[in-house]
């Protein structure tokens, strides 16, 4: 856990604070998004967590313990700290640089080097491929997952991460934002990030902190901040079409309607109808015997034929799904690649879990919003 | 077998520098062109002058080494980087006094002989060492220096572990041209007696003997192209055991 209490920042020689009486608080297993244009203090505010700069005012805790009163060396060994590429050691191999703070800790070489094999396996990375090549021969993407190994390795309840996928393309680092929010669901770890990319901000953060000129605009959660910004300011950062972007937040699986028609393949279209009269859904979704769900069959269709055909001889394939995985984006985004009003929901096993319609889709967000 | 070829590769440019001024030497004691040149060429004599020269080189440069990496480390310190400016501006100046201006005044505090020698090239070799320790260590990207306090790293072991690795070629550098061009004005530290190639060309100018002249200055050549082949060896060896 990260507090900070009423935390001002000013740099010799300066007349501005970099950082203005800042009071938060970061809660155990919580990823904590800074975020604001450049010169907002945002990497100022992260810094002074780990102490590579002195605030002026006020205290910082961690986890529990104010930080003036610890040792500096011991401080840091205790929080892993991601920053852009750049900070690979060039000269050390990977497994090196992995190794670097268990071996400032002085843990056994054999400990360190199991260590080392465990972290390359946690990121993705091949140990008996990666371990003795250094930095240069490796992609960007590589060398980002690299650096939050290097972070990991003596196991800190903390990090600190300083922009960390900023130097990849944009497919790699949907890649590398999905594998870190996947390890952190396994982890738990308190994680302050600082990025200037909104997009990644309501992505990555349980909370984010929209700072502007040294101060804290606004501490909310993602759908918080998108639904109701603080100020006019907030609102221009997080953009217009913010409410496009709450779609991101909410998961297919989570709001999928089960109260629909649902039908084994081996059904009659009369039943079928029948289902139809107890709810609007627009489809009957056909189901084989493991609730695997082989086509659709659209309302129109239906209510056309007659009622004595078996529904798998009528079935459409079925194209517009979603895993339960998806965000409601996601969803959204197939209905109108098919043009069509729902989007049916499978989970894990490839079962039927529900469908989404466009109406539905728009109550949803029309509830939220409010 | 890689491996092995390269360092074949590596040692066949020493056997040839060697085996050329062996050569050179055979040469000219056996056609020294006149009599007079004949009393000075003898291979007694040139071993001498080569243990001269090669001694006050080695002597010098290590002392050199010794005293200009600890003050480059000392002066890249942040604390230390405003004495480290005017430090290094001092060297620059210093460096633009010509060698034998050096040697000249040395030798009117300290007299004649072989330790005058020494100290005066130690002082000229220091600059390109101590310039080379502060400008490697600086250049030391910013990130990576950041990183390793960011994990917690010692101050000394950022040093050892970060800083000189990194700037271990260009220190390498720095040690190799304060090498070479004191092969050069070691031929110089004949004026102060304390002998060397140097001897050979100073006569060969004073008696005007052709031979004498050309032997002196193959001979420092030859010495200076193996010093600058064994210390690319040398950080070739750093470089890949590190």
């Amino acid at each position: 856990m990260i507090r900070l209490e009423g935390v001002t920042k000013i740099f010799p020689r300066q007349r501005v604070p970099a950082v203005k009486n800042l009071s938060m608080e970061v809660g155990e297993g919580e990823i904590c998004v800074l975020v604001g244009p450049s010169g907002c203090g945002k990497t100022t505010t992260m810094k002074m967590v780990n102490r590579l700069i002195e605030p002026t005012e006020g205290k910082i805790y961690v986890n529990g313990r104010d930080v003036a009163d610890m040792d500096p060396i011991k401080l840091r060994q205790d929080i892993g700290y991601v920053i852009q590429e750049i900070g690979l050691f060039p000269h050390m191999t990977i497994a090196e640089n992995i190794a670097t703070v268990p071996r400032e800790k002085g843990w056994p070489e054999d400990r360190i080097q199991q260590q080392v094999d465990i972290l390359l396996e946690l990121v993705g990375l091949d140990p008996e491929v990666y371990r003795h090549r250094k930095p240069a021969d490796l992609s960007g993407g590589q060398r980002q997952r690299v650096g939050v190994a290097r972070a990991l390795a003596a196991d800190p309840p903390i990090l600190l991460m300083d922009e960390p996928f900023g130097a990849v393309d944009p497919i790699t680092r949907a890649h590398l934002q999905n594998e870190f929010l996947s390890l952190q669901k396994k982890m738990r770890k308190t994680v302050m990030f600082v990025t200037h990319d909104i997009d990644e901000a309501i992505k990555m953060g349980d909370r984010i902190a929209v700072m502007r000129a040294g101060e804290l605009v606004q501490y909310d959660t993602p759908d918080r901040l998108l639904s109701a910004p603080a100020d006019d300011f907030v609102a221009a950062l997080v953009g217009h079409n913010r409410a496009l972007k709450r779609l991101h937040l909410v998961k297919a699986g989570a709001v999928a309607r089960t109260d629909v028609a649902v039908a084994q393949a081996t059904r009659f279209v009369e039943e079928a109808k029948e289902l139809l009269q107890t709810n609007n859904s627009p489809v009957v979704v056909v189901v084989d015997g493991l609730n695997r769900p082989k086509g659709v069959v659209q309302r129109e269709e239906l209510l056309r034929r007659n009622g004595r055909a078996a529904l798998q001889d009528i079935v459409n394939p079925l194209e517009s799904v979603a895993d339960e995985d998806a965000t409601l984006y996601d969803a959204l985004s197939t209905m109108l690649n098919y043009g069509e009003r729902y989007v049916v929901v499978l989970n894990h096993n490839r079962e039927f879990q529900g469908i989404i319609t466009f109406g539905y889709l728009l109550e949803l967000m029309k509830e939220n919003g409010s | 077998m890689a491996h092995r070829r390269t360092r074949v590769k590596s040692w066949l440019p020493v056997l040839l520098f060697i085996g050329g001024a062996v050569a050179a030497a055979v040469y000219f004691v056996e056609n020294p062109g006149s009599a007079m040149a004949a009393r000075v060429l003898t291979y007694d004599h040139l071993a001498t002058l080569a243990a001269q020269h090669v001694g006050m080189v080695v002597i010098s440069s290590l002392l050199a080494a010794a005293t200009a990496l600890p003050l480059g480390i000392l002066i890249s310190r942040p604390r230390l980087r405003l004495l480290g400016l005017v430090l290094e501006n001092l060297v620059n100046i210093g460096q633009t006094i010509p060698s034998i201006a050096v040697i000249a005044l040395s030798f009117t505090v300290l007299g004649l002989g072989f330790n005058t020698a020494i100290f005066a090239l130690w002082l000229y070799s220091l600059l390109p060492i101590l310039r080379n320790t502060y400008a490697g260590i600086i250049s030391v990207p910013p990130g990576v220096r950041e990183a390793a306090v960011g994990m917690g790293m010692r101050p000394w072991r950022i040093l050892l572990r970060v800083e000189l690795p990194l700037a271990f070629p260009i220190i390498m550098a720095g040690i190799r041209t304060a090498v070479v061009v004191n092969v050069g004005t070691a031929t110089l530290a004949t004026f102060i007696g304390a002998g060397g190639f140097g001897h050979l060309i100073v006569t060969g100018i004073m008696v005007r003997r052709l031979q004498l002249l050309l032997s002196g200055c193959i001979l420092s050549a030859l010495l200076a192209m193996l010093c600058d082949h064994l210390l690319g060896m040398v950080e070739e060896k750093v470089k890949t055991s590190a």
